[in-house]
């Protein structure tokens, strides 16, 4: 049958655009980001588990599915196995199914409550507070309180120093943005009125960007930030330069103009 | 092979016409209006929906490629969709809250006024009463009304586009604050939706009266087709889910027209301006009422498309299906399970983490009926005599793909992997496997099977074949690359991904998947053309061409106005396929039992 080996060829296909990943030779969009946060790991080693789990099943599925298809086609005089089922069969791929996603559930869960749950205790604390189409960086400045007027304010960059956790309190002033950050695995929604927590750190000195992951009006696909891990000397001295070159900061209640305007220029040389 | 004819069996005991003042029977409606445009026939409702989702199909790609487009050419201009939409797209030049609006509207419109009428309003209408033995629905006037409220609704969604602004731009979820804060295409996207709603709740409370009280004398609700069970379920789904969102829209309605704050959050500053009237609200409630409404919508839209498979793979591998009761009660587990997961669309949003956890339990234990019922589909082709038929491949397709949207699913269930995939493409991947995958290729085989019980002709064999072929690869070519997508990073909805450098070097894909979705859509010619010329020059069907056991095809094709001429007795469940003993393979559901044969196991 010419179905046959149409469904033959298909499946040949499939299989060699799947070969170079079993030889370790992975173009570079079948493989994850740089991972930079010290979760990173974690979270890409939990995605690849549950892609090998998939992967299996569904090579398994699929090919009983062919098999049968090609064994059980359409042939002269062959009658169907007259059958209404089989309640042990039933049983299994009830419980294995279940088995298994409770699994995946339960090495989940230990993973979100580090990320997403508990804050790290010791670790600097920014403010970011996202308008349509930009990101307000606050530092809290030497008296390490927000809102005061030591406050160092800065648009759509954001330093931090390598190796040192931060904690970001995610604002917003408009609509709902979400502060994306793809190689550190970060992602979390700023909610006007709402308070929204999320932390990261870095392993290695770099420059990376901060992308909006939610829809939050035209300007969307250009709502991008500058993030810059340096390191601590580095970082002490972009912080004072900033200090210096800020004008005392508004309360927080009336800050920085929501003009989508670009970066401001001597704020846009990160290291 | 199956594309010849196979042996019609004949109309159901040959009864002499029934009078028109027989309980039940009404006479056929002589005028045009009456039958065609204005008709109370379940059969011209189902078809109207038909014709009515079709359409709003061609559209919902049109947008589709437009969207597409743009990723693949980003900024190139298409001349000629200047002309059409000067404010949007001026010189031909895509502007980024018009690209905004053709994503809104793609979604919007493909699920609600291609998906859920073709599966619902179309099949349900159209199989349900021939499948039960009724002569029509329960309140035949009301089915009327649930059509022609549906019709003002598509107006109103599609007029959207040409008012001052646009149509709606702020995503099919359509999240407050930003959708209180948009242009009136907002305003006209809720009072479609609105409108639509009312139609589906029709549809919902007569499907559930009409299964409960209409069936057939024997037809137990063991006995029901597995299409009548999924589209009974769904309709439960429907009329429960709805209101909620009806509600929702409502109070975003009047938090834009009216000046209340249900969404909006003391302190909002829009473009610079503060909003006076906001204060109180909450952003994340509307989230909470869509997503409640929003994961049952999403079986609502796959259910009946498993109804349907679970029906043609019996006939096709001429098995009764593989645990018919397990497919049964999975149903009602899928539809128990899908009230309790609506927050794994809100892992990131901000609600509060450990609520995360118990969403992500609730969400992979959803995981274990979709499973089951795929494991009894592969043993329903296990020892079957499989007949590769237009409406059989279809199917297949759907099982096949369901498989990938079901397992890519796993992903975002997990709420640490879900921080890195949410709100990427690896997303709409996920949600195309299974509403493209899986309710198009649904509903693609339900137009095959029963084509020739709507119109007393065949479809040719032949050119569905390459319709469905051409459909299948070129769908896999789309979608597939929107996993390593979104695994590579890239957000969903944006304009124009050169923006970013972890998106560099993606645009060669994404031409590749433009380029596949333009042979995609062009392969659909071959079924439009398929559908209208088999009308007139189809090889005439005969009551039974696929010599299957339900009640649908124990009466002529088309069915006469009531249906049957006499109400059947139904003696079997529909999936008796080569019982033992029997010469023939097939034994319909109302075929009277003689002594010598056994007796079915589904009692």
């Amino acid at each position: 049958m010419t179905f046959r080996k149409i469904l033959r060829t298909g499946w040949l296909a499939l299989l060699g655009a799947f070969a170079p990943a079993f030889a370790g030779a992975l173009p570079f969009w079948m493989k994850l980001p740089e991972g930079v946060s010290s979760f990173s790991a974690d979270i890409d080693w939990l995605f690849r588990l549950i892609l090998w789990i998939t992967g299996i099943i569904f090579l398994v599925v699929e090919a009983i599915l062919v098999i049968f298809l090609i064994r059980y086609r359409h042939r002269e005089g062959r009658r169907a196995h007259y059958t209404h089922g089989n309640n042990r069969l039933e049983v299994i791929w009830t419980i294995v199914p279940a088995v298994i996603c409770v699994v995946l559930a339960l090495l989940s869960r230990r993973l979100w409550a580090d990320i997403k749950q508990r804050m790290p205790e010791d670790a600097m604390q920014v403010e970011v507070t996202a308008e349509q189409f930009a990101w307000n960086i606050r530092y809290p400045g030497p008296d390490g309180k927000f809102g005061t007027g030591d406050d160092i304010v800065t648009l759509n960059q954001f330093h931090f120093p390598v190796g040192k956790k931060v904690v970001v309190s995610l604002h917003s002033k408009d609509v709902i943005h979400s502060f994306f950050l793809p190689e550190f695995r970060v992602k979390q929604d700023a909610v006007p009125g709402m308070t929204t927590k999320v932390w990261f750190d870095a392993a290695r000195v770099g420059q990376w960007e901060i992308a909006c992951a939610e829809l939050c009006g035209l300007g969307h696909y250009r709502m991008k930030g500058f993030l810059t891990a340096d390191s601590p000397e580095d970082f002490e001295k972009w912080l004072a330069e900033q200090a210096a070159s800020n004008a005392p900061p508004p309360p927080a209640a009336a800050a920085a103009p929501a003009a989508p305007a670009p970066a401001p220029e001597e704020a846009k040389k990160g290291s | 092979m199956s594309s010849t004819p196979l042996p019609g069996i004949h109309p159901a005991p040959a009864v002499p016409h029934v009078p028109a003042h027989a309980p039940g029977v009404h006479p056929e409606p002589t005028s045009f209006w009456r039958k065609y445009i204005f008709s109370t026939d379940h059969k011209v409702i189902g078809k109207q929906y038909l014709f009515y989702s079709l359409f709003m199909l061609v559209i919902g790609g049109f947008l589709a490629g437009l969207v597409r487009w743009q990723l693949a050419w980003p900024g190139k201009p298409i001349t000629f969709m200047g002309k059409l939409f000067p404010e949007g797209m001026p010189n031909g030049q895509m502007l980024p809250e018009f690209y905004n609006s053709l994503f809104t509207m793609h979604a919007t419109i493909m699920i609600f006024f291609a998906i859920m009428p073709i599966l619902i309003g179309a099949f349900g209408n159209f199989v349900i009463p021939i499948q039960i033995g009724a002569r029509d629905m329960a309140f035949p006037r009301l089915n009327l009304a649930s059509f022609w409220v549906a019709v003002p609704a598509a107006v109103v969604i599609l007029w959207s586009f040409f008012v001052t602004g646009g149509a709606a731009q702020s995503g099919w979820t359509s999240y407050a604050p930003l959708s209180a804060v948009q242009p009136k295409g907002q305003t006209l996207w809720l009072l479609a939706l609105l409108i639509l709603g009312i139609s589906s709740l029709l549809s919902a409370v007569n499907f559930i009266t009409t299964i409960i009280n209409m069936r057939a004398p024997g037809m137990t609700f063991f006995r029901l087709p597995l299409t009548v069970w999924a589209l009974f379920i769904t309709a439960i789904l429907l009329l429960l889910a709805l209101p909620v969102l009806s509600g929702a829209m409502i109070m975003l309605l009047f938090d834009r027209v009216l000046g209340t704050t249900f969404f909006l959050p003391s302190g909002l500053v829009i473009s610079g301006n503060a909003l006076t009237n906001a204060g109180g609200g909450q952003a994340l409630l509307w989230q909470h009422l869509f997503w409640f409404f929003g994961h049952p919508e999403v079986y609502i839209m796959i259910l009946p498309a498993m109804g349907i498979t679970s029906e043609i793979l019996p006939v096709f591998a001429r098995k009764p299906i593989f645990g018919y009761r397990a497919m049964a009660y999975s149903i009602m587990g899928i539809a128990g399970l899908g009230w309790i997961v609506w927050g794994h669309h809100m892992f990131q949003s901000g609600m509060n983490p450990i609520l995360g956890t118990t969403f992500m339990i609730s969400t992979m234990v959803i995981a274990v009926p979709s499973a089951i019922k795929t494991f009894n589909w592969l043993g329903t082709l296990w020892g079957g005599v499989i007949h590769f038929t237009t409406p059989m491949l279809c199917a297949l397709s759907f099982v096949a793909m369901f498989v990938i949207g079901g397992l890519s699913g796993v992903f975002m269930a997990s709420t640490p992997v879900d921080v890195f995939i949410h709100d990427t493409y690896f997303i709409v991947g996920h949600i195309h496997y299974v509403l493209f995958g899986g309710s198009l290729f649904g509903a693609f085989a339900g137009i095959y099977y029963w084509y020739p019980k709507m119109f007393g002709r065949m479809m040719n064999e032949r050119w569905g074949k390459i319709h469905w072929f051409l459909t299948f690869v070129t769908f896999n070519f789309i979608f597939f690359p929107m996993h390593f997508l979104g695994m590579r990073g890239m957000q969903r909805r944006i304009y124009d991904y050169s923006q970013y450098a972890h998106l560099k070097g993606l645009q060669p894909m994404n031409q590749f998947m433009t380029i596949s979705l333009f042979v995609l859509g062009a392969a659909q010619v071959i079924l439009v053309l398929n559908f209208f010329l088999s009308m007139r020059r189809g090889r005439v069907a005969g009551a039974n061409p696929w010599r299957a056991n339900t009640l649908e095809w124990q009466t002529s094709s088309p069915p006469p106005h009531s249906n049957f001429d006499a109400i059947p007795t139904v003696y079997r469940g529909p999936y008796e396929y080569s019982a033992p003993g029997r010469a023939d393979d097939h034994w319909p559901q109302n075929e009277p039992p003689s002594g010598a044969a056994p007796v079915s196991a589904h009692g």
